[in-house]
């Protein structure tokens, strides 16, 4: 199984879901992407990467420059939401877990 | 990896079905729903009340990183030590309307316990809003986020 390639464990980062929010305004290139960002510029590259792996990202050349466009239709793929929904679940349930194991006499 | 909760959400239904296992003996898990101060760690909540017998209700509310506060409160109308909790959940002031839940905890062996909750909601439509919450909050805190680094660039 490829996680970079699944589109949910690319939004369940808040950098990439930043990202996203920055592109869906405007194309952009990696450098104007990363202007964003106090974070070091391959770890942008990192996340353009797996953005554009899954698709809610595509690339394209305009001249000299890479330009990265936002692609709504892969969104839409999002549409069932549960993941994040039993994401949510399971961190409660986890905390749940480790809280009463430390509860145990 | 894979995740220890499943969450089974048929297509145009209106009700959905969590399950998970827990490294824990019934009595710890069952315990984690009932002490006010447990269930405020583990939800990250603050229960305002809480009577859990049968004809008694709840009333939580929680407080995001903004300072915004949102209550969620139910009825209870079956309380069983150990065995099954059904009550009814609504998140005040928003369009989710209110939902049924039959919480039913299970031994599985002396250190280990099983919970499932089922939820009914309104309308297929309703489920379909609850279960976008976490997703739009995700989206919403990277938005917050963003806000951050522009103002910052100013």
């Amino acid at each position: 199984m490829n996680l970079r390639r699944d589109v949910f464990q690319a939004i369940a980062d808040p950098t990439r879901r930043t990202i996203l929010l920055l592109v869906a305004s405007q194309s952009m290139t990696a450098g104007a992407i990363a202007s964003n960002f106090d974070t070091a510029r391959p770890t942008v590259s990192k996340h353009l990467q797996i953005l554009t792996e899954c698709e809610l990202l595509t690339q394209e050349q305009q001249g000299r420059e890479m330009y990265y466009h936002f692609n709504p239709k892969k969104m839409k793929e999002v549409a069932d939401f549960i993941q994040p929904f039993q994401k949510m679940w399971d961190d409660r349930f986890n905390k749940l877990e480790s809280i009463m194991k430390k509860h145990k006499k | 990896m894979e995740l220890k909760t499943k969450v089974n959400a048929e297509e145009g239904k209106q009700d959905l079905v969590i399950t998970r296992e827990f490294e824990l003996p019934l009595e710890l898990l069952f315990k984690a729903y009932v002490e006010p101060e447990i269930i405020e760690q583990w939800m990250g909540t603050t229960v305002l009340h809480l009577d859990n017998k049968k004809h008694g209700s709840y009333l939580f509310e929680t407080t995001d990183p903004k300072g915004n506060k949102y209550r969620f409160n139910g009825t209870i109308h079956e309380f069983i030590p150990d065995q099954t909790i059904i009550r009814t959940f609504e998140f005040e002031n928003t369009q989710h309307g209110v939902q049924l839940e039959f919480l039913e905890f299970e031994k599985l062996t002396n250190h280990t316990s099983k919970l499932t909750i089922h939820s009914i909601y309104q309308s297929p439509e309703h489920r379909t809003q609850a279960l976008k919450m976490p997703f739009a909050y995700g989206l919403s805190m990277a938005h917050d986020r963003l806000q951050t680094i522009v103002t910052n660039l100013k």
